[in-house]
């Protein structure tokens, strides 16, 4: 019998783990950039003289840039994630870290994890809130992030499970995302997060009248795909034309009538009004954005929390993007070939990741990319990428404000499009629109030592970054 | 053509615009850049400065660029407005 897995601090929580040199610790990052849990778990991790550890994180944010000097003093040797903020991404550019970071996707990290091609030895799992038994949710507490789904893999798998909360909540604590029998031991922290990091306020639409002109066009896409009709399904970003996109697709969603059967994502407040509205049946949320999208989670039994498995597992028998119509993604370049740059930045330094960017455009009908033809006098299309985050083979348009590009391998959407009379271009043409304006940008530096892997939802590497030479310079 | 006779700026730091400082000098041209795009761009934005400062007869001046993207058109304007701010236009 076991009164409470309760113990007195993380120090003692890696003691108690049984974690040695040589091992692998995990994180999710519900938390976003005001998490506090990774960098305390660490700096007790350091404390104790482990090294040479693996860190298998969900996400990276400039939050964590203490992890930097964990890798230059040997504790962390090896860093798996699937999105890696420009802080820390600048430095692993910058070739402080030996061994290559290996980059999944969303989908790719459960995969993995639950076929035990990357086991975990220990996760610790940043909960706002748990009871003394470990049943914990992401839905309440002063540091409420609504949904947990990314830290589901790692609870179900790790060989010792650590929940580290700032709210202990009186035992049995319902509506539990991860269950008291993943859980090994709670360790209560004055706090676990910065709330100002962990959720945005409602994002803003785009003003920009470019950003508009791109979401407007979007919508019309998406109207003429021929998909969107009854159990129609939906997922987008949280960039302003992309939340402008999902606006305009809700007025033309109205004004149809049609019924869509599900959103989903990482949630913001405006999928949340189109559940309210009626386009959707239901919401099904790996990750919250913003404050509305946790009350709603919170309140309302249509949105439902998911595990990232069910989100985009490659390996389950399904998962959820497999079902999905259309998905709005971004992108820092795309090339000719419809390949999609999202994690070096244009001088080459890791900036991100996929993310579910590849699980998402894999599963969906129609993956859009919505960008505009330039940015800060940088082309959007290029000759080829720098880095390939996800294959062309996967993306059907690229909407820009100065025509919409359709992959050759998709010429029925592009019929589709040019009968709505909407402005369909070769995507060689919107190259050179944009240079006409820019100018030919000239090639950029490219080091020779391997700092990063991309590797694709279905195990293989499909690209691999290297370090920039003379770091340190421009960013 | 009159001399560049004070220390004068124009444009700003804001994504896509370039911020131009101009000030006195005794002997020919010094332009330095710092820009966003350096390497795809940076050759191409020395030879606009340079060509702007020809056209407007600037023959000694110290220019500082400070660029962030800035398409020619922008950066042209914006050395054009800092060469007639220091000549006290």
């Amino acid at each position: 019998m076991k009164d409470s897995k309760v113990i007195k601090n993380i120090a003692e929580a890696v003691a108690l783990s049984g974690l040695k040199s040589g091992m692998t610790v995990s994180f999710h990052h519900h938390l976003r950039n005001g998490d506090y849990v990774l960098n305390m778990v660490m700096e007790q991790i350091a404390n104790a003289g482990i090294k040479d550890l693996t860190v298998n994180a969900s996400s990276l944010f400039d939050i964590h840039a203490p992890i930097i000097d964990h890798i230059k003093n040997g504790v962390v040797t090896t860093i798996q994630t699937d999105y890696m903020s420009a802080k820390i991404g600048k430095a692993i550019s910058s070739g402080v870290m030996q061994n290559p970071v290996q980059f999944r996707t969303h989908g790719g990290r459960p995969g993995d994890i639950e076929s035990g091609k990357t086991p975990i030895d220990v996760a610790f799992i940043a909960a706002p809130s748990a009871d003394c038994m470990g049943n914990c949710s992401g839905k309440i507490g002063k540091s409420a992030c609504g949904s947990l789904g990314y830290a589901y893999p790692d609870a179900m798998n790790a060989k010792k499970v650590i929940v580290i909360t700032d709210n202990l909540a009186p035992y049995p604590l319902l509506g539990w995302s991860i269950s008291e029998t993943y859980v090994d031991h709670v360790v209560v922290v004055d706090e676990i997060g910065d709330i100002n990091g962990i959720v945005s306020g409602t994002t803003k639409i785009t003003r920009d009248p470019v950003g508009l002109v791109m979401a407007q066009r979007a919508a019309q896409v998406i109207k003429n795909s021929g998909l969107l009709k009854d159990g129609f399904s939906f997922q987008t970003g949280a960039g302003g034309a992309s939340l402008a996109a999902a606006k305009f697709l809700k007025d033309i969603m109205l004004k149809e009538n049609i019924k869509g059967s599900f959103g989903l994502g990482g949630i913001t407040g405006y999928m949340v009004d189109m559940l309210e509205a009626g386009c959707f049946e239901a919401l099904l949320d790996v990750q919250c954005f913003d404050l509305k999208a946790v009350e709603s989670i919170r309140n309302n039994p249509r949105h439902c929390e998911i595990s990232a498995s069910h989100y985009a597992s490659p390996y389950a028998p399904s998962a959820v993007v497999d079902s999905l119509d259309v998905v709005i993604l971004g992108a820092t370049e795309v090339d000719t070939d419809f390949n999609v740059n999202v994690h070096t930045n244009s001088n080459g330094y890791i900036m991100g990741g996929s993310g579910g960017h590849s699980d998402t455009a894999a599963g969906a009908k129609l993956a859009m990319i919505i960008a505009p033809l330039f940015r800060a006098r940088l082309p959007i299309v290029t000759d080829r990428v720098n880095t390939i985050s996800t294959p062309g083979r996967d993306i059907d348009v690229l909407v820009t404000q100065a025509g919409i590009a359709v992959n050759p391998k998709n010429a029925e959407l592009a019929a589709r499009l040019k009968d709505a009379g909407l402005p369909v271009v070769d995507i060689h043409e919107l190259k050179e629109i944009a240079e006409r304006t820019t100018g030919k940008p000239q090639p950029i530096a490219k080091g020779d030592r391997a700092v990063a892997n991309v590797i694709y939802r279905d195990g293989t590497i499909i690209d691999t970054i290297y370090n920039v030479p003379n770091a340190g310079g421009i960013l | 053509m009159s001399d560049i006779i004070k220390r004068a700026s124009a444009g700003t730091m804001e994504s896509s615009d370039a911020y131009v400082e101009i000030s006195p000098a005794d002997k020919g041209l010094e332009i330095s850049l710092d820009s966003v795009v350096q390497q795809q761009f940076g050759e191409a934005i020395e030879k606009v400065v340079l060509e702007v400062l020809t056209d407007c007869g600037v023959q000694n001046a110290k220019v500082n660029v400070i660029d962030k993207g800035a398409l020619d058109c922008v950066i042209r304007a914006r050395v054009e407005t800092a060469v007639m701010r220091g000549r006290g236009e």
